[in-house]
């Protein structure tokens, strides 16, 4: 009773545009095919595209499911502005 | 900090517009390079800290040379080497600034390890980043003082032996000897825990800068496929599986618990306590000024240089006409350039008299010579200005000046001198033939700061005489207006 008042006193209202699952986004046109990333993802979701983008390499893309937003594979990429990863919030 | 969402650190520029070419998104490194990796660490932890408005990163000579192309902070390129002097300056001149000196193995342990061993031996307050590939990236992977016995580079084609390369320098074990260091740990860019390790270690290294704790170095082993040979993901392999088997990861001196020692007080002295250790004792002398006399436009703003043998007083005559500008208002910079003989050898010296703000005391183009001998003519005539003067030591130079376009006074001035019987003061009659040419400060004022400057007293008289033998001279030259050869006398 006492924590269903507390919610409701707490809601923010921008909170709903804040709410994503966990997904990650590769900007294909700034990858360089180092591949590192596809070695640290654990849940194994990335994979090299077939098309080559400008750079002439084959950009590393999300198969589109399965990504828990562990961000490891930010960390081991050696450019700047080419992982974005979105983490999982909690719903509730 | 938790964040949801992981990207771009905001310290990085938005769009590289530093760097050539079109491509102003993605870095110039190679592909699955450290750096990179790194540079990202650094911003975000600049993100977080919130310092990226106060940071200075200093790039060294190497691929992360273009490190100002990416973060958005205060950015410094320094000489080979040099990253941690110019930290060190930089950090003492804005003592609330973050100064990150990021080098690589050939800069840091190459040709800088002298520089670093002495700012972490101060215990500079700034931060160190080493990024150490084994091998000299940039200039196509020769050997560097980290690569690895039996490691094959272009330059060590059997591999790095002991008996003609010795061994490979380890800075951590080196640098953690020394006292004064906080915090030196070694990292690596290779599989994600390494990854996550470099990044704490990264971020306390910059929090010890924040908190005023002192000296912080952070070794990162990192890849380099391309110097290497290998593929980006052989390259993680190699740094897990011979690289830190070599160079030993982990904390090596980490004193960051221990209170905060004073570091760098800062030593102010007032224009008094100056004035007491360079010895100029009387206050009201020195506030002794002389007024400028009107100066033709051509002989304004003069850039003059100074030269001929050591011992013939060419840095004191320069000293003299500074001091004069000095005390008639002007600004005035004197830069001196020495050889290695005290006698004997060629001195010069550069002197700036202007009337407004002098931006730098070096004179690249001259407006007036004073060539005391040949050698002098010979070096520095072709880099006088067209109309401007030269005045040329007839004594001792035996031919012409070459070029027709500039206006030349030949002074006998070492025959002068000696007519007075000492050949030392040629100096000073090239001041009197000068001063006579241009009239740019007063003869008052000459006189004044040539008594105040001479220490022995038996040739303030003989300073006086030959001054005025150089003005005469000038004078009835002018006034034959011939421009008669003086015979040389050797």
């Amino acid at each position: 009773m006492n924590s269903m008042n507390l919610a409701l006193v707490n809601e923010d209202p921008e909170q709903k545009k804040r709410k994503h699952s966990a997904r990650v986004e590769i900007e294909g046109e700034l990858c360089k095919e180092c591949l590192l990333c596809i070695e640290a993802c654990a849940p194994d979701v990335l994979k090299v595209s077939q098309k080559l983008n400008k750079l002439g390499y084959h950009a590393v893309e999300y198969i589109g499911e399965g990504c828990t937003g562990c961000g490891v594979c930010f960390y081991v990429c050696p450019e700047p502005g080419t992982i974005k990863v979105y983490k999982r919030i909690n719903e509730s | 900090m938790i964040k949801d969402i992981l990207q771009k650190p905001e310290s990085f520029y938005k769009e590289f517009y530093r760097k050539s070419g079109s491509n102003k998104l993605t870095t110039h490194y190679c592909p699955g390079c450290g750096h990179g990796v790194i540079h990202k660490l650094i911003a975000e932890a600049m993100d977080d800290f919130g310092i990226s408005n106060k940071s200075v990163v200093i790039s060294p000579v190497g691929c992360s040379v273009f490190a100002y192309y990416y973060f958005d902070c205060g950015n410094i390129q320094a000489p080979h080497g040099r990253a941690p002097a110019v930290a060190t300056g930089v950090k003492r001149a804005i003592p609330g600034s973050i100064v990150i000196s990021y080098q690589g193995d050939g800069d840091l342990a190459g040709i800088g390890g002298n520089e670093i061993l002495h700012a972490a031996n101060r215990g500079e307050n700034i931060s160190v980043f080493f990024v150490n590939n084994a091998i000299y990236g940039m200039t196509g992977s020769q050997m560097a003082p980290t690569t690895l016995i039996g490691q094959k580079t272009t330059t060590t084609p059997y591999g790095r032996s002991i008996q003609n390369e010795g061994y490979p320098i380890k800075v951590c074990e080196l640098l953690a000897t020394l006292e004064a260091p906080v915090y030196i740990e070694r990292v690596a860019i290779s599989d994600t825990k390494n990854v996550m390790k470099a990044r704490k270690a990264i971020r306390k290294a910059l929090q010890n800068q924040v908190e005023n704790k002192g000296f912080s170095l952070v070794e990162i082993l990192s890849p380099c496929p391309t110097g290497w040979g290998v593929k980006p993901t052989e390259a993680k392999k190699w740094i897990e599986e011979v690289l830190s088997k070599n160079f030993h990861l982990g904390i090596f001196k980490d004193k960051t618990s221990e209170p905060v020692a004073l570091l760098n007080e800062a030593k102010k002295f007032d224009p008094e306590e100056i004035k007491k250790i360079i010895g100029e004792k009387n206050q009201n002398e020195q506030d002794t000024k002389f007024s400028k006399p009107d100066v033709k436009p051509k002989y304004q703003n003069p850039r003059i240089k100074i030269s001929g043998f050591g011992g013939q007083g060419i840095l004191f005559l320069g000293q003299l006409l500074s001091k004069c500008a000095m005390i008639s208002d002007y600004y005035t910079t004197w830069l001196p350039s020495y050889g290695p003989e005290m006698r004997g050898g060629t001195a010069n010296c550069q002197v700036n008299i202007s009337n407004k703000r002098i931006g730098s005391p070096l004179v690249t183009e001259t407006d007036v010579l004073i060539a005391m001998n040949l050698p002098s003519l010979d070096k520095f005539e072709n880099d006088v200005k067209k109309d401007g003067l030269i005045l040329v030591n007839s004594s001792l130079i035996g031919r012409n000046v070459r070029r027709g376009d500039v206006e030349v006074l030949y002074v006998p001035a070492t025959r002068i001198a000696d007519e007075i019987g000492n050949t030392k003061v040629a100096n000073i009659v090239m001041l009197g033939a000068y001063i006579a040419q241009t009239k740019i400060v007063s003869n008052d004022c000459v006189l004044y700061t040539t008594n105040h400057s001479v220490k022995k007293k038996e040739f303030l008289k003989v300073n006086e005489e030959v001054f005025r033998r150089g003005m005469e001279y000038v004078i009835s030259y002018k006034r034959k207006s011939n421009k008669e050869f003086d015979t040389v006398i050797f």
